[in-house]
């Protein structure tokens, strides 16, 4: 038997490929093939291999030498102390979260809670989230993350069309929010028909400026000339660092039906009066400040509150509170079904990753530090502002709002270059405005030191610093009275609790302890690919010169990243034979979004202005259609046969009645199915004759690397999962990284952002330049490290993987889905529907009772209700993938006893899992099979278990009893 | 005892008491079979107007989300307030207490002409 891997072990490769040559070796058989490219040859169809396998990829380099070129890429980035603030501030993040969070694969390699018994831990990290993000925001409900604040604003918008009783199609901008958000939402309003004003706010009742006298105007801004809308947005504190009081313009908005969306920066609402208070209908923005590093842009974790009555038009995931089959509490994901797969066109918004990761890091500086810590941190910032406020008027400069949390802003009577240079050359960044306004932000780092530097650097006399202190501890004067909250927030005993390092490290534990990641074993959820993460990968993320830099710092001090940036677009073009990228996108349905909206560009650039059509096969993932329609486009369903391919004579009669107006065919290739379509180049050419454009949907890319390319067989743009193909971790459910890839005539309609270093454009998708650049070294790396030898190897494994798994699953559950010579993709459809007929155990029972023998249960009824998608991926080995079959194929037996009579329907092994400790120790065991089947039901469990802390979670309950919050500590005794 | 074979019934499985220029509408059981453990509802507004074929109302459940036509032009007499509290309702009794609106419409004879199936022609497309 020939072996397969051109990879020498101990290379890279080698390590990340679980099964090696002997093991491959020993698949083939089963499968009765000679190598892994005979294998794939035949799977993949004719018609699109690849035929000239030049790369521009470097050949494969060690864990060493990656990392060392990442030190030089490093060492091109510049650390100053970035004061631009405008939503981005350097922050301490505790090293104890970023110990046991940030650097910790009991988080990061967790997947979307789906599957809330094995997922406790990060729900109930989330469900702080949530509470603290309610509390602060004086909101009733908040989701349990958004992708950043400038989107968050763009989904705050949409809500308010979709709640607002007004049949207005203006959206009232605030002309002092920040320019990525008006960017943002300038390119996104268009696309659906929203008219945005731009309004300022400065004026006072009275008609005059406010900023000559900004304390005694500050409360009643004029609304006059406010025009009939739907919604309103204001930030709070507005952009230029201004605090005012926004109540009366809210009330002013409602008066017109309208709903009010507040962008609050949740430090300064621990002195601020919160939104709720003020009115606010919904609260976006990040939470960036609480602990998360800048890393040039992103990650970090947005947030959305609403008040009550609104719960139900939320974007993104909710986690909720339950209770699981013993009456116990248990918290879950909640109100589902408003999730796009379900939803498709009628989805609301097309957000599915979120960023859990960081948003556990941000709950968790909110539970280490507790309401007091949190006012402490933000009082040392305001008094420092202050400070620097009198050091700046007694520098000759003007304050031009006196009222402020933690920004200010200045005009100069010198010039404001000369400011920004000197500033910068003591090793600080400020914002230059214009000519003669500088503005700049004071956070939780700046020290005592810094702040007599800057002092000085803005003139300040020394001889009346010495009369005043940096430490200053009173916040009065320059926030009114009016607006200083009062208010209580993080009552929870959570926020009170976890004060000593000891006692939070053990609370992360705690919690990690309870949810099953790939660090325990094996997660075979179809579509999701949970690949390994490796360490090396991972090294680089926390390293300062790339976690510490802000998103619109100079170019001359981001240098190494746009080259990392420069350098990994390049590779993704290569391989997915596109000629360009825009990594900009944070998720894989923001890069979708930003393909269509190329695409729709694209058609308008060129008079097709009627090019609305957006073909999507039936098959397709939910977000496709819920993309198309927040791109403008009409969602038209294509047809799929018994083969679950597309079918060819309902797409040709789609086209043909929709010929004029077609603007696109989404399609995902290999097939939500998991099947390599034979008609892929038949069905691109239908599209391209008629005028359409091809949207490949790269979530299945993994199957395809180094085998195909996008772009070679009909693909005119494509987004990539990074966090799937490409190695970023899941994070439990974010971050991500959805790059879009396209051909040349697309490519002047990819995302471009106003406040890039290198070519800046006005059609940005994210809330900064480059999306999430902190976790593109993982990808770097793992590119780096594989080659493109090794990304082929990978592509062969996993594929090898998912058809091993089908051909010896085949005879206990029949396969769904196959392709030419009956072979599988990367991933593998086992349908139940013909053993729940035969015995009436579903799909629930079987991932359920996965979890007694300590697996991840794979993705369940998605794409075809009734059925279990698997994938194992290239990183499992061979003897992770037998103890999977072992699993399944005594679950099978377990459920032909149920069929056969021998237990009864709803008292068996299947129906009562997951068994929890508990449940088989505690009070009298009355089922009709053992405690050692239900818990111990193989051997090799003896040594290695993963103890549920749950049972099975009653999913109806939770979505009829509603409760979004922290439950107190008594319902859980 | 509710009398299933009295009821007119739509291909969007709801189904129709009519009597006189009222009729209270619902969903079949089969219709709520499908859709599982309902956990929201959503309604017309008492005395709002609607559209044949339009959609009214919504139908939420743990796996999917169900819409609410309106199967003849009229106005919302009723809304019911229970099902709104108590969605399981639905569940349990879709053709008693799991009702949904009740309309009224201009004239009687608009039902006559809406389309509507009888209990065998609505068994007949189920396949029950």
């Amino acid at each position: 038997m020939a072996t397969t891997s051109t990879t020498p072990f101990g290379e890279f490769a080698s390590r990340h490929i679980g099964t090696g040559p002997d093991a491959q070796a020993s698949m083939l058989e089963v499968l009765g093939y000679d190598s892994v490219p005979a294998l794939l040859a035949a799977a993949v169809p004719d018609s699109i291999q690849l035929k000239d396998a030049a790369s521009v990829l470097p050949p494969a380099a060690t864990e060493r030498e990656a990392l060392a070129e990442l030190r030089v890429f490093a060492a091109h980035n510049r650390l100053h102390r970035a004061m631009i603030g405008l939503g981005y501030y350097d922050t301490v993040t505790p090293a104890v979260i970023k110990r046991n969070v940030l650097e910790n694969p009991s988080w990061y390699t967790a997947y979307t809670p789906y599957q809330p018994e094995i997922s406790q831990g990060r729900l109930e990290a989330l469900i702080n989230f949530q509470t603290m993000v309610a509390d602060l925001t004086g909101l009733d409900i908040a989701n349990s993350s958004m992708l950043d604040e400038s989107t968050a604003v763009v989904e705050g918008m949409l809500l308010a069309r979709r709640a607002s009783k007004s049949d207005s199609t203006v959206f009232v901008v605030d002309a002092d929010s920040f320019p990525q958000t008006k960017a943002l939402l300038a390119h996104r309003a268009e696309a659906v028909g929203i008219e945005l004003v731009e309004f300022s706010f400065l004026a006072s009742a009275d008609g005059t400026d406010t900023r000559a006298s900004d304390d005694s105007a500050a409360s009643h801004p004029s609304t006059e000339g406010l025009p009939d809308h739907f919604g309103i947005f204001i930030q709070y504190p507005g952009a230029s660092g201004r605090v005012w009081d926004p109540a009366a313009a809210i009330a002013a908005s409602h008066e017109r039906g309208a709903l009010a969306v507040v962008a609050a920066d949740l430090l300064a609402l621990t002195l601020l009066k919160s939104p709720g208070e003020l009115g606010a209908d919904v609260a976006v923005g990040t939470t960036q400040r609480f602990g998360v590093p800048m890393g040039f842009g992103g990650p970090h974790a947005g947030y959305m509150a609403v008040r009550s009555g609104l719960e139900r038009q939320l974007p993104g995931r909710l986690v909720g509170v339950s209770k699981d089959a013993d009456g116990h509490p248990a918290y879950r994901l909640t109100l589902q079904a408003r999730e796009q797969h379900i939803r498709r066109e009628k989805a609301t918004s097309n957000i599915c990753t979120a960023q859990v990761l960081l948003a556990v890091m941000a709950g968790m500086y909110a539970v280490y530090h507790g309401p007091s810590g949190l006012k402490n941190i933000a009082e040392r910032i305001t008094t420092a502002t202050r400070f620097l406020a009198d050091a700046a008027t007694d520098g000759g400069h003007t304050i031009v709002h006196g009222n402020y949390f933690d920004t200010l802003t200045l005009e100069t009577d010198r010039s404001a270059d000369g400011l920004v240079q000197r500033a910068y050359d003591a090793g600080f960044l400020f914002h230059r405005l214009n000519d003669s306004v500088v503005q700049f932000s004071v956070d939780e780092t700046t020290s005592r030191d810094e702040l007599l530097t800057l002092a000085m650097l803005l003139g300040a006399d020394r001889a009346t610093l010495d009369g005043t202190s940096p430490g200053r501890t009173d916040v009065g004067g320059w926030i009114p009275e009016g607006l200083l909250r009062t208010s209580e927030y993080l009552t929870h005993p959570v926020f009170n609790t976890h004060r000593s390092e000891t006692g939070m490290m053990r609370y992360l534990k705690y919690l990690a302890d309870k949810d099953y990641a790939l660090d325990r074993g094996m997660i075979p959820l179809g579509s999701c690919t949970m690949k390994l993460n490796a360490a090396t990968e991972m090294e680089a993320v926390s390293w300062p010169e790339f976690a510490g830099l802000h998103p619109f710092a100079p170019e001359q001090d981001v240098e190494g990243y746009l080259d990392l940036i420069g350098q990994l677009e390049s590779w993704l073009a290569d391989v997915t034979g596109y000629d360009s990228v825009s990594l900009q996108p944070n998720a894989g349905s923001q890069g979708e979004l930003a393909g269509l909206l190329a695409i729709r560009g694209y058609h308008r650039s060129r008079g097709d202005d009627q090019r609305t059509v957006c073909l999507i096969p039936s098959s397709a993932h939910g977000t496709n259609a819920a993309s198309a329609v927040l791109a403008g486009m009409r969602v038209v369903v294509v047809e799929c046969d018994a083969l679950g391919n597309v079918d060819l004579g309902d797409l040709r009669a789609k086209i043909q009645s929709n010929a004029n107006e077609l603007a696109a065919l989404m399609v995902t290739y290999p097939s939500t199915h998991g099947v390599y379509e034979q008609e892929i180049r038949a069905i691109t050419d239908a599209v391209h004759d008629a005028g359409g454009q091809v949207y490949i949907d790269g979530a299945n890319l993994n199957a395809l690397l180094g085998y195909a390319r996008f772009g070679e067989f009909g693909g005119d743009v494509s987004h990539l999962n990074l966090h799937k193909t490409f190695c970023i971790p899941h994070g439990g459910g974010g971050p991500g990284v959805g790059p879009v890839a396209a051909k040349s005539h697309l490519a002047p309609f990819l995302p471009s952002h106003p406040l890039a270093q290198r070519d800046p454009g006005h059609n940005p998708i994210s809330a900064a330049p480059y999306g999430s650049p902190s976790i593109l070294p993982i990808t770097w790396a793992y590119i780096r490290m594989m080659g493109a030898e090794g990304l082929r190897d990978a592509t062969g494994a996993a594929v090898l993987a998912a058809n091993y798994l089908a051909a010896r699953l085949r005879e206990h559950y029949p396969v769904l889905y196959s392709g030419e010579n009956g072979l599988v993709a990367h991933e593998c459809i086992l349908d139940l529907r013909p053993l729940t007929e035969a015995t009436g155990v579903t799909v629930d029972d079987v991932a359920k009772r996965l979890i007694d023998y300590g697996f991840h249960a794979p993705t369940m009824s998605f794409p075809v209700p009734g059925t279990l998608m698997i994938e194992p991926t290239e990183s499992e080995d061979l003897d992770e993938l037998e103890r999977f079959i072992a699993a399944m194929v005594a679950i099978r037996a377990e459920a032909d006893a149920v069929g056969a009579g021998e237990l009864p329907a709803d008292d068996n092994p299947l129906h009562n899992a997951p068994h929890t400790a508990k449940s088989v120790i505690v009070g009298v065991w009355d089922h009709p099979y053992s405690r050692e089947l239900a818990v111990y039901p193989v051997a090799s469990l003896l040594r290695n278990k993963y103890w549920p802390p749950i049972r099975r979670v009653d999913q109806a309950w939770g979505d009829r009893n509603l409760f979004c919050a922290c439950p107190p500590p008594e319902a859980f005794e | 005892m509710t009398d299933k074979t009295e009821r007119k019934y739509t291909a969007e499985h709801e189904w129709l008491d009519i009597d006189g220029t009222t009729a209270t509408i619902g969903i079949t059981d089969f219709a709520a079979d499908k859709l599982g453990d309902v956990v929201f509802v959503e309604l017309p507004t008492v005395g709002a107007t609607v559209q044949a074929g339009k959609v009214v109302g919504e139908i939420e459940s743990t796996k999917s989300v169900g819409e609410l036509f309106a199967p003849v032009d009229g106005t919302v007499l009723e809304a019911n307030s229970a099902v709104v509290d108590t969605p399981e309702l639905v569940n349990e009794d879709p053709f008693g207490a799991g009702w949904m609106i009740k309309l009224d419409v201009a004239d009687a004879s608009v039902f006559e002409s809406a389309g509507l199936m009888d209990f065998d022609a609505y068994t007949a497309l189920v396949g029950e």
